[in-house]
Formats: structure tokens, C-alpha cells, sequence
């Protein structure tokens, strides 16, 4: 073996990449953008950021900057970055991935800055914009952990958006009738079960294309929640449809930690759970024997089936388990962000979820952080829309969807999905 | 362990894949179970292993009947087995794998892998495998993977392992190697099951074979026994495995390959920087193990390869750049590596899969319209010409045996005038009759003036074909040596070294193992 090796280490030494153009050619082109929008288009007044309330138990100073220094200097790193790029690929060398992930967050505060400095008011709360953005992305994190426990091990999950709205009617018809938020997210948990019960029973039992079976659920809890607001909660709304909503629990000292306070420590029920399943199932999925086998049974079914795992069994209590988590989070619709239930209110947020799930690398806290940014986006686009800016409202609509996009697109690299997501396990 | 499969049947539907099969392995013997591929090797060991139920039959371990509900059933009672493709999670570290169905746990759960790492090492050591218990596996070389896979069996402290082909896919070293580690596992009392088609191994470490054709048991043999007895046995017929062929005549080399770079789209020079010329009445054997670069060249001479340099020319013109059509048009004829996937459709008749691409050449089609009579004249003439065993012309090649359907893509292949032919694995899965038949016509091209390339893994099959044979190693020729070398030389070379220095080194160990 010792001279297979030696000669293995000289020819991998000698291999260079095949040369990607691709990743040069973006950074120049926004490069350009930026030097053209933020730098000499930028607004000649200061911006500034709040970072508390004047009457919060700690106060920060605001930070104000200069519209045009932020918008030159971003710009002008960001342009060194981008020629930094051309020349390692035209060299036939790899750009060190931290380039991108540098001129992202340099092209988001020359964004931001510029963004808020053209406003009518070039003023935001920055704590406000944050916590705001945790606030929308918890129905998002929830969905994408659903896809997680389901992905991890070999089932495609579709339905997220299904079990999402699912949920949102189910919590808020069964809080409205017993009066009580806590039963509306029992039944909100129990509603996402049985949306996943379906998925289930058809695409693991009797092997039928997983992706067919999520979108026409998608569609049928749609149809079921579509008519039954409009037959049954429209008609005695007062009854069927006006849920009590989840109290917010605030931890005294924590919570006035700045910034992070609110974000943390100032939930309901509902985002101190989002937390929580976080980090369960990160820890759960990569340290206990339930996620080996579940990554196992993800992977490779027929290797885990040759160890004595039953595949099919654990596929069907993953996806039941994802239908808890997606249904939790379909409650956050109608027990914390609105009181009640309206058609299709989930708008999308499942498939948003989705893409958080890919562009997170089908890993809970990449999910976590990925749900994170399109909840910023989305944001981002209420906060920016109120302060008045020159950017059409339609367009900052469009945000959320255009982050997802280029996001999963694989910007930041290729993700790699479980290797039997997706594929039925027939034994023999 | 005694180990007793009693009147073993397996059915699937009105297919018999085990016949009443009676097998004994007793404690510390290497048993080997002979025959070719559909014989049902794997169905009886997939049987024995509780992966099928079987039809009839009993199972007895040290003389209690056992009944296995599933694999976790089989090695509970001390049976390990390595698969022919590792059952291996790619992305798993090493002590994960190991750990998988048989995890130590913390309280509420928690893996504990230190554990496993520790009985990893132990196992390791007393072996002499070398393995790290943090190695990822994908990044793993297969004859290390395969070592996982056995330690997956000793850490259940298996009594009885089941290595299923296990040598398919080893250079001719790592199989040395391998043979040795067997019989380290049966000093130490256990036994081993050895499911193989290569009479040459088979007979080096067996004290048993038993050798089964078309689900039955024909016979049990001696590992002294001739080869030439071992596979008429297998056949049931008697069978030359020596090919008569005569000395080439190589011509003027028509087909020249310059400085060729193949790069996989992680950057990788999977073909890097070959160059060589095959001669009109020549056959270049390209010897290799699997993943050294051999997809990537053939593909690349037919145009299947993007991120292509250097050139490729047949009588002068050049060859890269061009479209596959374009070059099939040329004269080059193509056995692609994986007949069930790239050779044929399995779901088309035989008749349409033997002009696949020539579907619309004047012989067979006007304008839009086909000629469905030309194509079934044509056909019944190849059917006939190559002893194609199928029901008809009309039948779906998808129901051929491995040996008839590699028939019609060579068919296929060799039915229209040629200036190149490549064969990849020309009889991988094929059954030893039909290798002797596939090898004449090989040979037969050959003396018609064609220049040949065959790429193959089987270390017979290159010896047995090629004037000249070229090794492959990492993407590079490690050089191009007389057809008449040693098996030695061979070994040396796939392993990586130098055409010289194995010549060399060969000398030295002259008459050594295998």
C-alpha cells in the first residue's frame, strides 16, 4: 500500500479546479451595481440606527453614519473583492470562500444604509427591525425543522405549507371554542399530525411519488380550510373564529438585555418552543441514536436495514413527528400574530420554509439561520415601506422571494441532499 | 459455529432461486460457494442473512433450528455479512457506521461513540487493518471500506461471515491481502462463506467449495481440483478457457490519443495527460481497478465527456469537440461499461435495440418513417449470427439474460463497417459460455484490421485478449507493456507503480503468490 499512497498524494497535489466563471462574474456585476446605486447615487444625508428605546431599562446610543462614506467605502472593498475573485480564477486558483460570504454582508449595510438614508425619514429602529424579523421567521423555522425530521430521513416533504395552514385553522377553531390558547396549540400539533398521517400512509405505504402526494395535500387543505371558513367560521365568527392569544412571558433582567432581550426573552409559548426545537433536534438528529439511525435510513435505507433498523417505521414516526413541529408553528398564525383564522393565510410560508430548508443544508440550525434571513427580508420590506422609500412597495414585496431564490440557487455553495431523500424503500 | 442450511427453496413467483439447497460450514473453515451470476449465490445468502424468508426449507446453528426475522435476527445469532456493494452510509464517519443498529448510549439517548471507537481499534490492531474510527467512508479507498464493513461484523462478534464477491472490486494486492485477513478469521475459529465467480481465488482459499448452477447444488469439489474441472462444473458443460487466438498483425496506428485531459467537475483530473496509439489489427487492453479513470477516457473518445483537452484522432481527423453522432458516424463502435443502463433500452425489442443508432441511416428508415421490416430482417440475421437467446425479435431486451443482452449490444455494435472499436467490460455479469463466444468475435474484429480497445477490470480478461496492455492508475498510465506479462507485473502496476519498477521488483519475487 505505501507506494499507492505516495503516488496518490503527488497527483492530488497537481490538480486544479475546473475554472468557474461563475462566481467572479456575479460579484463583479453587483460590484458595479453598488458603485452605481450606493456609492454615487447615494442620499448626502446621515442615517441613523437606533439601537434602543429611550425608555428601555439600558440604553444604547443610536449609531449615525454618513450615507455616501458607507455607500464608498463598501462599495470600493466590495470591488477589491470582486477583482481579488477574477484574478485566483484567471490564476486557475479556488476564491477562499470567505470572499463571498465578506462582500454579502458588505453588499447588505451598503444596502441597508442606502435603503434607510433615501427614505422620507432616514431613522429605524434597528432592535425593532430585528426582533420583528424572529417574530416572522418563527412559522418559517418550524416549518423547515418539519422538513428536516421528514428530508433526514428519506421522505420529501411538500405539505409543510398544508400543515402550517392546517394547523393556524385548527388552533384557531378549537382555542375559540374552549376559550383557551394552550388547547388551540394541542389541536394546532394534532392538525399537523393528520395532514402528516396522509403523507404518510400514501407515499411510504403504498409508494406513491412523495412530491405528488405534498402538493395535493397542500391543495386539499387549501380547498378544507377555504370552505370551511367561508361555510362554517364566516358565519359566527364570535363562536367558531375569535381564538384568545398566546400571552408573551417576559423574563425580568433578561429581557432587557439590548437588542437581543426581546428577541430571546420576550416570547410567547410558541417562540421559547421554536428555540427549544432548535436545539433539540440539532442535538437529537447528530448525537443520539435516534438521528443516527434517522440519518442513517436518510442516506442509505438498505445499509440501516441490513443493521436491523426498520426503515419504514422510522420514516413514518419521523414524518408524524414533523407534523407536530409544523403544526406548533401553523399555530403561530393564529394565536400570536393575528387572533384568527383567515383563507389562506399561510400564504407560501411552507414553501418559503422549504427553500430555508435547502438553503440551510437540510442542518436545524442552518434551517434556524436561513429561515432567519427571509424573515428579515420580509420584514425589511413592512419596516421600509412605512418609512417611505424611493423603491416601489412592489418591489421590496418581491424581496423575501427574490433572497429565496438566489439563496437557493447556491450562492453560497452547493447543497447536498440526503442521498435517499425523496426515493421509496422497497425491501428486497 | 456450525452453521446447517437444510432443503433451502426460494421462490420468487414461478422463478426457483434456490432448489432444496443443503450447505454445512463447519467452525474455521473457509467454504466457498461457486457459480456463476444468477446462479443464486446471493439469493442463499441473502436468505441465511433474514433479508428473504425462505419458501421451504430449515436453518440450524451448532444443530438448533433457527428462524430469522430480519438481518438484526441473523447477526443476534452470529452471522455477519460483507455485501457485494458495501452497505456502507458514504457520508458516515467510520465509528458511525460501525455503530449503526448497535449503538452505545449515554442516559436519555446520547450516542456514546468513544466506546465504539475503542472496540474499532482493538479490532483493528489485532487484525492489522489500519483503520481510522474518524475517517469519513466516501473518502475511504474500497479495500479499506471493505474492512469496515468486516469490522461492522467482528464488533457483533460474528461467528460466521458472509463475503459476497468481496474481491470484485480490489486491485490484485488488496485481494492478497484480503485472502490473508480471511485466514487470520478462521485460525481464530471463525468460518467464512466465500461467494465468488473466480476460480483462480477460490481455489487458493477454500477447504470447501460448493458449487451451485441455476439455483441447485451440482457438486462439491476439492480446492485441488483443476480450474478447467471448477468451470464445467459452474457451466455444466465443459469449456475452454483458453482462447486460440494468433499473434497480431498490427498495422499502420490509426488511432492516436494526445496529452488527453479529462476533468470531473470538482476540478479533478480524472484522465490526466495520456497519451497512445493503437495500430489496425491491435488490441490495447486497458487494465485498471474500477475508478482509475476508464469511464472517463472511453466516454471521452465517444464525445460523452464535457471539460475535454489535448486531442483524439482516427485516421487523421480529429475526434474532440465533436458530437457524439459525429463520431459514431466515423466508424467507432461503442460497448459502453453498464449494458442495462447505457448499452440498451430495456424496455425496446431486441430489434430495435440493434440499430439504436442506426436508426436513421438509410437501411432503416425513410424521412420520418422507419422500416419495420428491414429492422426485423436485420434482426433475425443478428439473433442468428450471435446466438441471441431470445423468444423473438419482438421481445423486450430488458427480459434477456446478462450474457444475451451484452450479445445484442455487441451485436450491434460490430454489424456495421468499423475504423475504432471500444469495449468497456465487454463481460462483466456475463456467463463463462458466452464470455468464450464474446472474446472470439472480439478477437475475430481484430483480425479484420480494426484497431480494439478493451478496458477491463478482469485481470483474465486483459491477459487473455490484449497484444498490448496499458495500465491505469489515478487518471494516468503507469505504461503500456507486452500482452505476455506477468500477473505479477499486473498487480504492481494497478497498485500505482511504474511499468519498470514492477518489472523490476517482479523479477526479484519471481513465482510468488497468485
Amino acid at each position: 500500500m505505501s507506494t499507492a499512497t505516495t503516488t496518490a498524494t503527488a497527483t492530488g497535489a497537481g490538480t486544479s479546479g475546473v475554472r468557474s466563471w461563475k462566481n467572479p462574474i456575479i460579484l463583479s456585476v453587483v460590484a458595479l451595481f453598488c458603485l452605481v446605486v450606493f456609492a454615487l447615487g447615494a442620499p448626502g444625508n446621515s442615517v441613523t440606527f437606533r439601537l434602543s428605546e429611550a425608555d428601555d431599562a439600558i440604553v444604547l446610543p443610536a449609531i449615525v453614519v454618513s450615507a455616501p462614506i458607507i455607500g464608498w467605502v463598501c462599495t470600493l472593498v466590495m470591488l477589491a473583492l470582486a477583482v481579488l475573485a477574477v484574478g485566483r480564477t484567471r490564476a486557475g486558483v479556488r476564491t477562499p470562500t470567505w470572499v463571498p460570504a465578506v462582500f454579502a454582508v458588505l453588499f447588505f449595510i451598503a444596502f441597508l444604509t442606502w435603503v434607510v438614508g433615501s427614505a422620507r425619514t432616514p431613522n429605524v429602529a434597528l432592535y425593532g427591525l430585528l426582533a420583528g424579523s424572529v417574530t416572522l421567521a418563527v412559522p418559517l423555522i418550524f416549518g423547515s425543522l418539519s422538513g428536516v425530521l421528514c428530508e433526514r430521513s428519506g421522505v420529501v416533504n411538500i405539505a409543510i405549507e398544508g400543515q402550517l395552514l392546517f394547523g393556524a385553522f385548527a388552533a384557531a377553531v378549537a382555542a375559540s371554542l374552549s376559550g383557551s390558547a394552550v388547547v388551540g396549540l394541542v389541536a394546532a400539533a394534532a392538525a399537523g399530525v393528520l395532514v402528516s398521517l396522509v403523507l404518510a400512509v400514501f407515499s411510504i405505504r403504498y409508494v406513491v411519488n412523495q412530491v405528488i402526494v405534498g402538493v395535493v395535500l397542500n391543495v386539499l387543505v387549501s380547498g378544507l380550510t377555504g370552505f370551511l371558513f367561508s361555510a362554517v367560521l364566516s358565519e359566527d365568527s364570535q363562536r367558531w373564529n375569535s381564538p384568545p392569544r398566546l400571552p408573551v412571558i417576559r423574563i425580568p433582567f433578561l429581557a432587557d438585555i439590548p437588542i437581543i432581550g426581546p428577541i430571546l426573552f420576550e416570547q410567547t409559548v410558541v417562540g421559547y418552543l421554536m428555540y427549544v426545537a432548535v436545539a433539540v433536534v440539532y442535538v437529537a438528529l447528530y448525537h443520539s441514536r435516534w438521528g443516527l439511525r434517522t440519518r442513517a435510513v436518510g442516506e442509505h435505507p438498505k445499509a440501516a436495514d441490513t443493521l436491523g433498523v426498520n426503515v419504514n417505521r422510522r420514516r413514518f414516526m419521523n414524518v408524524l413527528l414533523a407534523g407536530v413541529v409544523a403544526g406548533v408553528g401553523g399555530s403561530f398564525f393564529t394565536l400570536v400574530a393575528v387572533s384568527g383564522f383567515g383563507k389562506d393565510m399561510t400564504a407560501g410560508q411552507g414553501y418559503i420554509a422549504l427553500a430555508a430548508l435547502i438553503f440551510g443544508r437540510w442542518n436545524p440550525i442552518g434551517a434556524f439561520f436561513a429561515a432567519l434571513l427571509f424573515g428579515f427580508a420580509t420584514n425589511l420590506s413592512n419596516v421600509l415601506s412605512l418609512l417611505g422609500t424611493p423603491v416601489p412597495d412592489q418591489f421590496l414585496r418581491m424581496l423575501p422571494y427574490v433572497v429565496t431564490v438566489f439563496a437557493v440557487a447556491g450562492l453560497v455553495g452547493r447543497s447536498r441532499a440526503p442521498g435517499a431523500s425523496g426515493i421509496p424503500y422497497i425491501k428486497g | 459455529m456450525k452453521l446447517e442450511l437444510i432443503g433451502i427453496t426460494k421462490r420468487f413467483g414461478s422463478l426457483v432461486a434456490n432448489d432444496h439447497i443443503d450447505l454445512v460450514v463447519e467452525p474455521g473453515q473457509v467454504h466457498s460457494l461457486l457459480g456463476e451470476n444468477g446462479a443464486g449465490k446471493s439469493t442463499l445468502m441473502n436468505v441465511l442473512y433474514g433479508l428473504y424468508d425462505p419458501t421451504e426449507g430449515e436453518i440450524r446453528v451448532d444443530d438448533e433450528p433457527v428462524v430469522f426475522k430480519g438481518p438484526a435476527d441473523a447477526m443476534a445469532a452470529g452471522i455477519g455479512m460483507v455485501h457485494q456493494h458495501f452497505m456502507l452510509v458514504p457520508v458516515f464517519t467510520v465509528a458511525e457506521n460501525v455503530a449503526l443498529g448497535n449503538e452505545t448510549t449515554k442516559a436519555g439517548g446520547l450516542l456514546n461513540l468513544s466506546r465504539t471507537r475503542e472496540r474499532i481499534r482493538e479490532i483493528s490492531d489485532q487484525y492489522g487493518f489500519d483503520v481510522d474510527p474518524d475517517a469519513v467512508v466516501e473518502d475511504l479507498p474500497v479495500g479499506v471500506q471493505q474492512r469496515v464493513e468486516i469490522i461492522k461484523a467482528l464488533v457483533r462478534d460474528a461467528e460466521v461471515l458472509i463475503l459476497d464477491e468481496p474481491t470484485a472490486v480490489l486491485t490484485p494486492r488488496e485481494t492478497d491481502e484480503l485472502l490473508g485477513i480471511m485466514g487470520q478469521l478462521t485460525a481464530d475459529g471463525k468460518s467464512i462463506v466465500f461467494i465468488s465467480h473466480k476460480l483462480r481465488e477460490v481455489k487458493a482459499v477454500s477447504d470447501v467449495i460448493t458449487v451451485i448452477r441455476r439455483g441447485k447444488v451440482v457438486g462439491t469439489a476439492e480446492p485441488s481440483a483443476s480450474t478447467t474441472e471448477l468451470a464445467s462444473l459452474m457451466v455444466g458443460r465443459s469449456v475452454s478457457l483458453t482462447l486460440d487466438k494468433a499473434p497480431a498483425t498490427p498495422g499502420e496506428a490509426s488511432f492516436r490519443v494526445h496529452e488527453l485531459v479529462v476533468q470531473a467537475a470538482n476540478g479533478q483530473r480524472v484522465v490526466d495527460g495520456l497519451s497512445f496509439e493503437v495500430s489496425r489489427g491491435e488490441i490495447l487492453a486497458v487494465a485498471g481497478v474500477q475508478g482509475n479513470g476508464q469511464t472517463e477516457l472511453t466516454e471521452a473518445i465517444l464525445g460523452l465527456q464535457d471539460h475535454v483537452s489535448g486531442s483524439i484522432t482516427l485516421d487523421g481527423v480529429e475526434l474532440v469537440g465533436r458530437s457524439v453522432k459525429d463520431i459514431i458516424r466515423a466508424g467507432v463502435g461503442f460497448v459502453p461499461e453498464d449494458r442495462s443502463v447505457e448499452g440498451l433500452v430495456g424496455s425496446f425489442t431486441v430489434a430495435e435495440n440493434l440499430v439504436l443508432n442506426r436508426y436513421d441511416d438509410a437501411a432503416f428508415a425513410r424521412g420520418l418513417s422507419m422500416s419495420p421490416a428491414a429492422i426485423r430482417t436485420n434482426a433475425e440475421e443478428k439473433i442468428e449470427e450471435f446466438d441471441i437467446r431470445t423468444q423473438s425479435a419482438s421481445s423486450a431486451a430488458g427480459t434477456l439474460s446478462g450474457g444475451n443482452q451484452q450479445k445484442v449490444v455487441m451485436a450491434r455494435e460490430l454489424s456495421r463497417p468499423l475504423k475504432l472499436f471500444i469495449a468497456s467490460q465487454p463481460t462483466r455479469g456475463v456467463d463463462v459460455g458466452s464470455i468464450e463466444f464474446l472474446h472470439r468475435r472480439i478477437v475475430a474484429e481484430r483480425d479484420g484490421g480494426t484497431p480494439v480497445i478493451i478496458v477491463s477490470t478482469e485481470l483474465d480478461e486483459v491477459l487473455e485478449l490484449a497484444d498490448r496492455i496499458a495500465v491505469l492508475y489515478r487518471g494516468r498510465f503507469m505504461g503500456i507493456v507486452p500482452g505476455t506479462v506477468s500477473r505479477d507485473v499486473l498487480g504492481l502496476m494497478m497498485a500505482g507503480m511504474p511499468a519498470d519498477e514492477a518489472l523490476a521488483q517482479a523479477d526479484d519475487i519471481e513465482g510468488g503468490d497468485l
